[in-house]
Order: C-alpha cells, then sequence, then structure tokens
C-alpha cells in the first residue's frame, strides 16, 4: 500500500467513526447487555450473574407440555402478530391513497408541502394525548354512543367501541399512519412522470397504470413504511394497555410486567425473543424488496 | 385555606391565629419572605423523598419547610417503580417512602437502612395496629399477607432478617395507613352492596374494574373467592401454586366471559373509569372515591362484611445516607409525625401512624366526622378547603375502629411470587 492510499483509507474510517460510535455506544452494548442480562439467574430482589437459561425456560413454560393449547408465549405472540397485520393493513391502504392523492392530484409543490404539513398536526400533540383523546369519544357514555342512541340506531351502547381489540387497532393506525404516508410519497415523487404518459398513451386505464406502474415503482416506500410500522406495533404496550384496557397481551407488556416484578433476566430474556421475531419479519419483508438497491 | 375557616360559622379566635400563622408558614415556604431566620446553616437542608404522590402534597413540604428549614425535593413514582428505583439506583433518594409489603424485597437488596426508634419522638405513641397487630381497644386485627407487624423489627442496623421481637431498628417509621375495598356507583347499581362476591356478580358484567398490579389483583380475587364460598385460603397473602392456579381460574373466566371493563393502574384511571360510568363496581383507594365524589357523582367506598384489604407505609433511609444528612431525615420524621400531617393525611380519609398528634391537631367535629363514625356537625372540608361532605353526613364504613377493626389481609409479596406473575402474564394472555 502506498502511503496516500493508507491516508485515504485513514480519512474513510475518520468519517464512518462517529456514526459508528454513536452505534457502539446506544445501540451494540446496550445490545448486548440486554442479551447477557437474558441468561443470568435472578431472586426476588436481585440478578445473579450466573449462567441461567430460567429467563429461557420460563417464558416458554408449557409450549411443549401444554399442546395442543397454546402457552402464554404463542397466545401473546398470536395477539401481536395479529394487530402487526391489521394495522399494516390499514395503515397501508390509508397511507398509500393519502400519498397518491398528494404526489398526483395534487400539482403545486406549494400545496404538496402545505398539504403534507398539514399530515403533521396530530404530531404536535404528545403520543399519550393522541391516544387517550379516544376514550371520551368511544365510551360507553361517549359521544359516538350517545349519537348512536340518540338517532335511535342502537338500543344501548355500543361496548365494543373501547377498551377491546377495535379501539387498539384504531389508536394505532390513527398513531402511525404517517409513518406509511411519508416514504410512500417520497417515492411516489420520484416516479417519472413521463412513464405514466406512456403508459396511457400505450392504453393503458387508470387501474392498470396504478397496479403495473405506480406500484411496483413505490415498493421501496411501501416496504419502508411497512418496516417502521411493523416494529413499532410489534413492541408496542402502551397503546395496547390504555385502549385495551390492560386487559389484552402485548409482548410488550410481558416485558413490562417482569420488569415491575424485578425479574429482569426474564424481561431481557422477552426483549430478545421479541427482538428475534421483529428482525424474522423485518428479514421477510426485504426480501420481497431491495431497498437498498432501489433507493 | 383562610378562605374556608372564614366560611364556617363559628369562627373562633384560635382558629383565625391559627389560619393566619398557616398563610405566614405558606409564604415562607413560597419564598415570598426572603432573609427569614430559619437559615441557620450555610448548608441548605436538603433532602430527596422517594415515593408515590399518595403522602407527597406541596402543602406538607411548605409546611415541613417554614417549621424545620428542611427543602423537600419529591421524587414520585409508581409503586413498582418505587421498588425498582430502590433496587437499581439507591444513590438518587434520601428519604424513602414506601409500603411495608415492599420490605420483602427491599431489605434483602441492603439498599435500605433502618432507623434507630430510641431517635423518634413519638415511637412509643404509635399506633399498636403497626407494632402490635391489634387496635388501641386491644381488639386483634386480621393478620393475612405481609402485615407491617411482621416486618416492622430487624435484628440489627444492618441485618437482614425480621427480628419477631421488638428491637431498636425499624424497617420503616410507620406513616399512613388506610383500609381499602370496593368502590361503587350506588346510582347506578341501585341495589345494596355487601360483599366481595359482587365484583365478580355478572350482573355488573362489563362493568367491574380491578388494580392492574399482579399481587394486589390476585388478593382482591382471593376475597371473592372466599365470599363465595369456593375455597378458605390458609393465607390470602402468601398462596401456594394450587391456590394461585385456583384463584387464577376463577379471574380468566371472569375475564373470558367479559366481566371487566379495564384494569387500572394509576389514581386518576380509576377516577376516569368510575367517574365516566365505565365502572360501577371496581378496587378503589379512599382518595379517589373522594375525587369521584368532589366531581358531584355519586359514589360510595363501600364496607364490606368479608372485610378489607389494607395497606400501610413508612420512612426509612437510602444506605447511601449518613452524617448531617441522616440527622435531617431523623429531623423530618419527627416532624412529621409531630401532628400537622397526621392531621392533614386523617382529613384526606386515610390514618395518621400517631393517634394522639394528629388528634391535637384536627378540630373535634373533624376528629368525631373522620375517626369515631359520627354524623358530621359542620360541613367537612377536604385539607385543600374543598368541600368533601355537608353536614349530617356519616364516613363510608364507620369509626377507625369499625374500619382497621374488620381488616381481612394487607398487600404482600408472596413466596411464589415469582410463580404468580407468570400466571398473570397467563392470565392476560387468556
Amino acid at each position: 500500500m502506498t502511503p496516500s492510499t493508507i491516508a485515504r483509507h485513514m480519512v474513510a474510517w475518520a468519517q464512518a467513526a462517529p456514526m459508528a460510535l454513536v452505534f457502539l455506544a446506544f445501540f451494540v452494548i446496550p445490545l448486548a447487555l440486554v442479551v447477557t442480562v437474558s441468561f443470568w439467574d435472578y431472586n426476588d430482589w436481585e440478578m445473579i450473574p450466573t449462567f441461567s437459561g430460567r429467563g429461557y425456560t420460563e417464558s416458554f413454560e408449557g409450549c411443549l407440555t401444554k399442546l395442543p393449547e397454546a402457552c402464554t408465549m404463542l397466545k401473546t405472540y398470536g395477539q401481536t402478530l395479529k394487530f402487526s397485520f391489521l394495522v399494516w393493513f390499514f395503515t397501508l391502504a390509508i397511507g398509500f391513497t393519502v400519498a397518491y392523492f398528494l404526489a398526483f392530484h395534487v400539482t403545486s409543490t406549494t400545496w404538496q408541502i402545505g398539504l403534507s404539513l398539514l399530515c403533521t398536526i396530530p404530531f404536535w400533540t404528545s403520543n399519550v394525548i393522541r391516544m387517550i383523546a379516544w376514550i371520551p369519544l368511544l365510551g360507553r357514555n361517549g359521544l359516538v354512543n350517545k349519537t348512536l342512541v340518540g338517532l335511535h340506531l342502537v338500543d344501548r351502547p355500543v361496548e365494543w367501541l373501547l377498551y377491546s381489540e377495535f379501539s387498539v387497532v384504531l389508536a394505532l393506525v390513527h398513531l402511525f399512519t404517517f409513518f406509511m404516508v411519508v416514504p410512500i410519497f417520497n417515492s411516489m415523487i420520484r416516479i417519472d412522470r413521463r412513464l405514466i404518459e406512456a403508459a396511457r398513451d400505450a392504453g393503458a386505464t387508470g387501474w392498470q397504470t396504478l397496479w403495473n406502474v405506480i406500484v411496483p415503482l413505490s415498493k421501496p416506500g411501501i416496504v419502508i413504511g411497512s418496516i417502521f410500522v411493523v416494529t413499532i406495533v410489534m413492541g408496542d404496550f402502551v397503546t395496547v394497555g390504555v385502549m385495551g384496557g390492560q386487559q389484552i397481551a402485548s409482548a410488550g407488556k410481558i416485558v413490562q410486567t417482569h420488569l415491575d416484578a424485578l425479574q429482569f433476566p426474564v424481561a431481557a430474556a422477552n426483549a430478545v425473543v421479541l427482538l428475534a421475531a421483529t428482525l424474522l419479519i423485518i428479514a421477510a419483508m426485504t426480501r420481497l424488496v431491495d431497498v437498498r438497491k432501489e433507493l | 385555606m383562610s378562605d374556608a375557616t372564614v366560611k364556617n360559622s363559628g369562627l373562633s379566635r384560635r382558629t383565625l391565629l391559627k389560619s393566619a400563622a398557616g398563610v405566614a408558614g405558606l409564604a415562607a415556604g413560597s419564598g415570598a419572605i426572603t432573609g427569614f431566620p430559619y437559615v441557620k446553616s450555610a448548608e441548605p437542608k436538603v433532602l430527596r423523598y422517594l415515593g408515590t404522590a399518595v403522602n407527597e402534597g406541596d402543602e406538607i413540604s411548605k409546611k415541613c419547610f417554614a417549621d424545620t428549614g428542611i427543602k423537600i425535593e419529591y421524587v414520585t413514582a409508581t409503586t413498582d417503580d418505587v421498588t425498582k428505583r430502590v433496587i437499581t439506583q439507591p444513590n438518587s433518594f434520601d428519604v424513602l417512602d414506601t409500603e411495608y409489603f415492599s420490605l420483602r424485597k427491599l431489605i434483602p437488596s441492603g439498599n435500605i437502612l433502618p432507623l434507630d426508634a430510641r431517635k423518634i419522638k413519638q415511637f412509643d405513641n404509635i399506633t399498636p395496629v403497626f407494632t402490635k397487630g391489634e387496635l388501641p381497644n386491644g381488639k386483634k386485627i386480621g393478620g393475612q399477607g405481609t402485615a407491617p407487624w411482621k416486618v416492622l423489627y430487624l435484628e440489627g442496623e444492618t441485618s437482614k432478617t425480621f427480628s419477631k421481637t421488638p428491637t431498636d431498628w425499624v424497617t420503616l417509621i410507620p406513616t399512613v395507613y388506610n383500609a381499602d375495598t370496593l368502590g361503587i356507583r350506588p346510582d347506578l347499581i341501585k341495589r345494596p352492596i355487601s360483599s366481595w362476591a359482587e365484583l365478580l356478580n355478572p350482573e355488573f358484567k362489563g362493568k367491574a374494574a380491578i388494580l392492574n398490579i399482579p399481587s394486589i389483583g390476585i388478593m382482591d380475587a382471593a376475597m371473592v373467592v372466599e365470599a363465595t364460598g369456593q375455597y378458605k385460603y390458609a393465607d390470602k397473602g402468601n398462596m401456594t401454586k394450587a391456590e394461585i392456579d385456583l384463584t387464577m381460574k376463577v379471574l380468566t373466566e371472569a375475564k373470558k366471559a367479559g366481566q371487566f371493563r379495564a384494569f387500572w393502574k394509576d389514581f386518576n384511571e380509576s377516577v376516569n373509569l368510575m367517574a365516566s360510568g365505565e365502572t360501577v363496581i371496581q378496587s378503589m383507594w379512599s382518595p379517589a372515591v373522594t375525587k369521584v365524589r368532589s366531581m358531584g357523582i355519586p359514589c360510595v367506598f363501600q364496607p364490606l362484611k368479608e372485610g378489607y384489604r389494607s395497606w400501610a407505609s413508612g420512612f426509612c433511609v437510602s444506605k447511601a445516607v449518613s452524617g448531617p444528612k441522616l440527622d435531617w431525615a431523623y429531623e423530618f420524621v419527627n416532624w412529621f409525625l409531630s401532628g400537622w400531617t397526621g392531621a392533614y393525611l386523617n382529613r384526606q380519609g386515610y390514618y395518621s401512624a400517631v393517634l394522639s398528634t394528629a388528634k391535637a391537631n384536627m378540630e373535634p367535629y373533624e376528629w368525631a366526622y373522620w375517626m369515631e363514625g359520627k354524623p358530621a356537625e359542620k360541613d367537612i372540608l377536604s385539607p385543600t378547603g374543598a368541600l368533601l361532605e355537608k353536614a349530617g353526613a356519616v364516613r363510608d364504613g364507620g369509626s377507625y375502629d369499625d374500619r382497621m377493626g374488620n381488616v381481612a389481609c394487607w398487600n404482600a409479596v408472596m413466596d411464589e411470587n415469582d410463580y404468580m406473575v407468570r400466571k398473570w402474564n397467563e392470565f392476560i394472555a387468556s
């Protein structure tokens, strides 16, 4: 190696160093600690730093012995996956539509920026407030039920509006649709308009253009948005807790219950399982589209 | 505060002076008066006070500063988070205000130190509820669970073993306690409620709630199991695995049948559930009932024939506290038990650990209402001056002796805690 190539290597390393250090300090080291702790033993008040698989065996308790009945872990992940799918489906449908409108129907850049900013308004208040705002609306004596009863559409208040799977999905979709809108809009805005004109000239209908031109070209945005939404929903326990009346299981809630009971190794083991499950889903999604190539 | 005093018809010179002194104290505490002579030493006396919001009030810290010059900095957390913080960050607080049931986790950790009973002026006047498990009149009270007298003394200052006989080393200097029961909405239930069994009565399907703290939620369920005659526990606060399975089965069946509207963890959640009519019967805390009632919504802290589930809390210090800070801690605890705060807590519906000093700081009619279960001679006001009850009202559950005498069990940490937590997760997932 000549001195000049060494110097070039050094510059490259120096350029990568700040990000690498941040990554190391705030991601790799904490994650390594979580994995380490997940293999420790514990008692009622402390972690015992000796190797133990107890965190995992207790988390997966009954998964083989109780078959065919599902164990706590399976039931919880079943519930979490169901929420992930429903929220992903609705945020994608709404997010795609909103992004499509912004990218193709709004022609002036000023309006595009203005309307995009409008989408961010809910983010001016905190997550928790946006969530809690639903409660007086959906409650037994809430606005929706009062209206329904007042219009004689129902005899008695509808109970499943609040503290149910419905309210959890509703709140999650409300909270996270914007994470779908932005990346999809970003992909759509880069689509060469001449391709759409060409499709029309070649005799494609609106739907054909949408399905064969716009959707494939928006894929990177769709995948990035999906990764955002799915990872957030997989780890969420606050929304599921508040909107589900603390009666609906989620992977995050199990971690929280163990933390409250000072059982840090079991909590860490559950966090590792959750991380593995989420990584598998992301791996599957990135298999469908090579995000790096498409960007 | 002065407003409320003026509203009373029989305004004596003494109450006027007292309220004036109170105002002066507030002014001093808020820093309106500078150069106050209480600043004696060069080093400001500051104590970081870790606890739940239950005993923490701005009025208390202001009054404390005015009386002793000690500045209290509150570190507020939920019950579980207080315990977590003691275990993980023992240097982040000086004085700890926590419940007796958490001691089974805190004492073995070695992160807290007991206080010396000989330095607590009012220690001999502490109610026998804590020291002997009996009322001042000698009646024995229920001791299932982590009752305070089981964990009140340590064998030595640095010992991790609870002593069965009194020693000078007190794990937590008793401050406040109460008897918890179900809160109900009489206007929506429209019939008398007298048993814990009603919590799981299908009549209230979708309108019941319990606490989302596993160790407390399971005891409420155990009260129901006993009330319906399904099973009699040796100790509801320390179940065997089979008993945990049985209790969780009852809870799971109720949950699957849609009995519960929600589980609550936070004081305000319980208030909102009750006030909005989402629930009509639920496990509750006394000041939460008071809050619902102060919103003009009928709510009763219903006494039940099977008795109450009780809790108690007190003070100790972090292991990092020594030297002058330890002296201030003793000064603070002595001030806390000297009566003003006791009266303040009694007026919230809680009970003070030293009854004699609290009594001296309350009006006779207040004492009669809160402690003796007599009809209120005058309107009953909260510590902040809000109207709680009109003249003639009687406290839910009656007198101190009636309420504390009917305690069935105490909040607890079980030997099978680990198993119970797993079962709780299974219950949530079912």
